[in-house]
C-alpha cells in the first residue's frame, strides 16, 4: 500500500477529510452514473439509422418544467455538499487546543525543513518527531508554519491536508496521530529547483520513546579535544550555514547538525544517512540533489575523511 | 466583358509568393486574421506538446534522469504558459474572429485594424516567451526559459530567486499578449453589439455568438488585473518596488489573488467558446433545434458572473480564514448548477433526434462524457477539505487537463472538422478524422484517467522525479504511454489538415445541411462575406429557407 495514500488516515484532520471525501464521492458517483446512463442511452437510441426516412425529426424548442427540474435538483445537491464541507472546515480550522498540546515551529527553506520546539528548546531538521495522541486524552501537535524564502507546503497525507508555508504569512495546522510509525510526505508547493527532493518524514512515537528522543536532543555535545574533522568544520565555510551547539558554528541557512547522527536521512530525505553518502554529499552535493543550496566544499580526501568522521560523532 | 473575367482569374496566379505572404502579414480581414490566429496556435500546440512529452518521458519511472531538474522546471512552466496563452486563447480568438461576423451577417469585425494589431501583439508575446531560451541569461549568465511555474508565485519571481531575464521575458510575453487579448475582446463585443444584420435581435443570435460575447466580457474583466500584476512585478524587479517582495515586507498572497482573479475566469474564457462550438454542432448533427435557448443564454451569463467570484478556491491551502474558505466552497459549487444545465440541454437536444456521427459530432459527444467527469472532479475539489489533500497534487493536474483537453480541446477539434470546409472549401477527410478521434480519445483516457490516481496517493505536481515505493510507478508509466497515442492522433490531424487542404473533396456552401448564416455564403467566403446583407427572422435562418412549411420564427 502507498505510504502517502489519502484514504488511509491516522490522525483527526485526515480522518474527517476522509469521511467527507466518501460522502462527496458517493454523491458525484451517483450523478455520474445517472447522467452517463442518459448520455449512453441517447447516443445509442437516437442514432440515425439507414432505414430512416429523410424527414427531419420533430423540432422541440424547450420546456420550462424540465429546465426547472434540472435546476432545482442540482441546487439541492450542492447545498448538501456545501453544508457537509462547512462543518468539516470549521472542525479542522478552529479546533480546541488541549493543555497537553505540543507546539512546533516549522520553517520551510529551499529545500529542507527546520523544526523548532520552543517549549522543549530543541532545534532539528527534516525529520519531525511527535508523540502519539491517545483519542481519550489527546496530545495533538500544533505546527506554526513559516518560510525563510519562497512558498512551500507541508503535506503528510495520512496525517492531515496540506497547508502552505508563505513568507510574511504565518500559518497554523495540527495533527494528532493515533498510532506510532513513520509517515511520509513532501513539499507540495513548487519552491524552486529541488522542490522534488524536499521530502517530509514524521516519526510518531509512543510517549516514553518520544520523551527519550527529547532528552537526547536536549544534550549538548561533549566538549573534548578538538578533532581534525572539527578543525576542518570550524575553519571552512561550513560554519556560515550550519549550527552545532556548543561550538562556534552558528549558521542558520542550513540544517542544525548538533544531532545529525540521530537522523536516518540527509538532504531532506533525499538519501540515507550513511558515512559513504555523507562523504559524497560534502564532496559533491549535486550527485545526490542537483540544485541544492549546499555548495561542493572542494576539500581534499584527507580533510573529507576527517570531516565525515567528525560529523559521525554528532549523536 | 470576357477579357475582364480572364484578367481577374489570372491575377492571383501571377502574384509571386512573397507578395501573397505580404498580403497575409498586412491583412485586416477577419477571416484571414482568424486563420492566422489558428495557424499560430497550431504551431505552439506542437511545441507545447513536445514539452509535455519531455516531462512525461522523465516521469516514466522513479529516479529517471532524462533531464535535469532545471530543464524539467522550465518545461512545465513553458508548457503551461504556452498552452494557455499561445494555444488555447489564440484558438478561441481565431474561431471567434472567423465565425462571429459571418454568423451575424456582417462584412468584418467592428475595428479591422485593431483586430490585426491584437493578433500581432499576441504573436509578439509568443516570440518574447520563446526568445527567453536565447536571451534569458542576459548579462548574468544565469537563467534560460522561465522556471517559475505558469502561475509564477511570488517571491520565486523576485530578483533574489530568479536571476537573469527569464522572468522578465515571461512577464513581457503575458503583458504583450494581454494587450492583444483585450483588444480582441473589445472588438468582439463591439462587433456583436453593433454589426448584427437586420432582424437579428440579441435573442435571435446563434448561441455561439452569445457565448463569445460573454467570453469577451470576461476577458476584459480578468486580463486587466493580470496585466496590472505583470506591471507591478516589473516595478518590483526594476524600479525597487515591493509589491510582492516578501523580503521587504511585500505580500506573496496578493500575487495569488491577482493571478487567480485572472486564472480561474480564464477557464471560462476558454470553456465558453468550447461550449459555443458544441452548441452549434450538436443541434445540426442531431437534426434538432437547440433545447432551451433562453436557458442556455441565462446559464452562460450566470457562469460569467459566478465565475468572477470563485478564484480563491485555488488558495484553499494558503491559510485563509474558515469563513473565507466556506464562502469560496459555496461560490465554486454554485457554478456546477449552470454548467449542469448546459449539459442537460445538450442532452435534451440530442433526445429524439437523428444523430449523425460524423467527426465533428464524435468529438462533441466525447466532450459531453469527459466534461461530465471534469465537472464532477471539479466538485470534489471545490470541497475545501478535499482540496487540502488534493490541491497541487496530480489529481488537480488530471482534473484541469480533463477540462482543457477532454472538454475544451475536444470541442475545438470538433470545430475544426465542422468549419474547415467553410474556411478552405474542402472537406477534411472523414476516415482520417475518425482515426484522429479514436487515437486521441484512447490516448486522452490512458493519460488523464490514470493521472488521478497518483494524486490520490499523495504525488504532488511539479516534481522532476519521485521516490520508488510510493505506489506511483505503474500509474505514471500508463500516463506516459497515453502520450504516445495522443501524439499519434495529433500527427494524423496535422496530416489531415494539409492533405485535405490540397486534395480534399470540394465542400460546397453547406456540406452539413446546417442552419446558421455562414453556410449561406460560398466556401471559402468572399472577402466581403455577403454580396447582399442577409435579413433574418429566426435563430435558424437557413432552416426557414429549407422548411417553408415549418418556420422557426413561428415557435420562438
Amino acid at each position: 500500500m502507498s505510504p502517502t495514500n489519502i484514504f488511509a488516515p491516522v490522525s483527526t484532520p485526515a480522518d474527517s477529510i476522509f469521511g467527507l471525501s466518501i460522502f462527496v464521492l458517493l454523491n458525484v458517483a451517483a450523478i455520474f452514473i445517472v447522467v452517463f446512463a442518459l448520455l449512453a442511452y441517447v447516443v445509442v437510441r437516437f442514432r440515425n439509422k439507414r432505414s430512416d426516412d429523410q424527414k427531419e425529426p420533430a423540432q422541440i424548442y424547450g420546456s420550462t418544467q424540465v429546465e426547472l427540474a434540472w435546476t432545482v435538483i442540482p441546487v439541492l445537491i450542492v447545498l448538501a455538499l456545501f453544508l457537509a464541507s462547512a462543518r468539516v472546515i470549521a472542525s479542522i480550522q478552529d479546533p480546541p487546543r488541549p493543555r497537553g498540546a505540543l507546539q512546533v515551529i516549522v520553517t520551510g527553506h529551499q529545500y529542507w525543513w527546520e523544526y523548532r520546539y520552543p517549549s522543549l528548546n530543541i532545534v532539528t531538521a527534516n525529520e519531525l518527531h511527535v508523540p502519539v495522541s491517545d483519542p481519550a486524552h489527546p496530545t495533538p501537535t500544533f505546527l506554526t508554519l513559516l518560510s525563510a524564502d519562497t512558498d512551500h507546503s507541508f503535506w503528510v497525507p495520512r496525517l492531515a491536508g496540506k497547508t502552505d508555508l508563505i513568507p510574511n504569512h504565518p500559518n497554523q495546522m495540527w495533527i494528532d496521530p493515533h498510532e506510532p510509525g513513520l509517515f511520509l510526505g513532501q513539499c507540495a508547493q513548487y519552491c524552486g529547483t529541488q522542490h522534488a527532493k524536499m521530502l517530509l518524514r514524521v516519526y510518531v512515537q509512543p510517549r516514553d520513546e518520544f520523551e527519550r528522543w527529547v532528552h537526547e536532543q536536549q544534550q549538548s555535545p561533549q566538549a573534548g579535544t578538538l578533532s581534525d574533522g572539527q578543525r576542518v568544520f570550524e575553519s571552512t565555510a561550513c560554519v556560515n550555514c550550519h549550527t552545532i551547539s556548543g561550538t562556534p558554528a552558528k549558521g542558520r541557512f542550513g540544517p542544525d547538525l548538533t544531532h545529525l547522527m540521530s537522523r536516518a536521512t540527509i538532504a531532506a530525505g533525499a538519501a540515507p544517512n550513511t558515512s559513504q553518502i555523507l562523504r559524497l554529499w560534502i564532496k559533491n552535493p549535486d550527485a545526490i540533489k542537483p540544485g541544492s543550496k549546499m555548495p561542493a566544499m572542494g576539500l581534499n580526501d584527507q580533510d573529507l575523511d576527517a570531516l565525515t568522521a567528525y560529523l559521525e560523532t554528532l549523536h | 466583358m470576357s477579357t475582364t473575367t480572364i484578367a481577374i482569374s489570372e491575377l492571383p496566379a501571377a502574384r509571386p509568393f512573397t507578395l501573397r505572404l505580404h498580403d497575409w502579414v498586412t491583412t485586416v480581414d477577419h477571416k484571414r486574421l482568424g486563420i492566422l490566429y489558428i495557424l499560430f496556435a497550431l504551431v505552439f500546440l506542437i511545441v507545447g506538446g513536445i514539452e509535455a512529452t519531455i516531462m512525461r518521458w522523465q516521469l516514466v519511472r522513479p529516479h529517471n534522469d532524462l533531464v535535469s531538474p532545471e530543464v524539467f522546471n522550465r518545461m512545465f512552466t513553458m508548457h503551461g504558459t504556452t498552452m494557455i496563452f499561445f494555444v488555447a486563447m489564440p484558438l478561441v480568438f481565431g474561431f471567434a474572429n472567423y465565425l462571429v461576423p459571418l454568423m451575424i451577417g456582417a462584412r468584418d469585425m467592428a475595428f479591422p485594424r485593431l483586430n490585426a494589431f491584437s493578433f500581432w501583439m499576441t504573436a509578439l508575446g509568443g516570440i518574447f516567451l520563446y526568445f527567453s531560451f536565447l536571451g534569458g541569461d542576459g548579462l548574468y549568465g544565469a537563467g534560460s526559459a522561465p522556471d517559475v511555474g505558469w502561475f509564477a508565485y511570488a517571491p520565486l519571481t523576485a530578483k533574489t530567486f530568479s536571476v537573469g531575464h527569464s522572468t522578465d521575458f515571461w512577464t513581457l510575453s503575458l503583458l504583450s499578449s494581454g494587450i492583444g487579448s483585450i483588444g480582441t475582446a473589445i472588438n468582439i463585443i463591439a462587433t456583436i453589439l453593433c454589426m448584427r444584420c437586420p432582424g437579428m435581435t440579441l435573442g435571435k443570435m446563434p448561441l455561439l455568438v452569445w457565448l463569445n460575447l460573454v467570453m469577451a466580457g470576461l476577458v476584459i474583466l480578468v486580463v486587466s488585473p493580470l496585466s496590472a500584476a505583470q506591471i507591478m512585478l516589473l516595478i518590483d524587479r526594476y524600479l525597487g518596488g515591493h509589491f510582492f517582495d516578501t523580503q521587504a515586507g511585500g505580500s506573496a498572497v496578493i500575487w495569488m489573488h491577482f493571478f487567480w482573479i485572472f486564472g480561474h475566469p480564464e477557464v471560462y474564457v476558454l470553456a465558453l467558446p468550447a461550449f459555443a462550438f458544441a452548441s452549434e454542432i450538436i443541434p445540426v448533427f442531431s437534426r434538432k433545434a437547440i433545447f432551451g435557448y433562453p436557458v442556455m443564454v441565462l446559464a452562460t451569463i450566470a457562469i460569467g458572473f459566478i465565475g468572477m467570484s470563485v478564484w480563491a478556491h485555488h488558495m484553499f491551502t494558503v491559510g485563509m480564514s474558515a469563513g473565507a474558505n466556506t464562502f469560496f466552497v459555496l461560490s465554486t459549487m454554485a457554478i456546477a448548477v449552470p454548467t449542469g444545465i448546459k449539459i442537460f440541454n445538450w442532452l435534451a437536444t440530442m433526445w429524439g433526434g437523428k444523430i449523425r456521427f460524423a467527426a465533428p459530432m464524435l468529438f462533441c459527444v466525447a466532450f459531453l462524457f469527459q466534461f461530465l467527469v471534469a465537472g464532477l472532479t471539479g466538485v470534489t475539489l471545490a470541497v475545501a477539505p478535499l482540496d487540502w489533500q488534493l490541491g497541487n497534487s496530480y489529481y488537480v493536474v488530471a482534473h484541469f487537463h480533463y477540462v482543457i483537453v477532454g472538454g475544451i480541446l475536444f470541442c475545438i477539434f470538433g470545430a475544426f472538422y465542422y468549419w474547415f470546409p467553410k474556411a478552405s472549401g474542402k472537406m477534411l477527410n472523414e476516415t482520417l478524422g475518425k482515426l484522429h478521434f479514436w487515437l486521441f480519445t484512447i490516448g486522452f483516457h490512458l493519460t488523464f484517467d490514470f493521472m488521478h490516481v497518483p494524486g490520490l496517493l499523495g504525488m504532488p505536481r511539479r516534481i522532476y522525479t519521485y521516490e520508488p515505493g510510493r505506489g506511483w510507478d505503474t500509474w505514471n508509466l500508463l500516463v506516459t504511454v497515453g502520450v504516445l497515442f495522443q501524439g499519434a492522433g495529433i500527427l494524423v490531424f496535422a496530416f489531415n489538415l494539409v492533405w485535405s487542404y490540397l486534395r480534399g473533396k470540394a465542400a460546397g456552401n453547406d456540406p452539413w445541411d446546417a442552419w446558421t448564416l455562414e453556410w449561406s455564403t460560398s466556401s471559402p467566403p468572399p472577402v466581403y462575406n455577403y454580396a447582399v446583407i442577409p435579413v433574418v427572422r429566426s435563430r435558424r435562418p437557413l432552416w426557414d429557407l429549407k422548411h417553408p412549411e415549418d418556420l422557426d420564427w413561428r415557435y420562438e
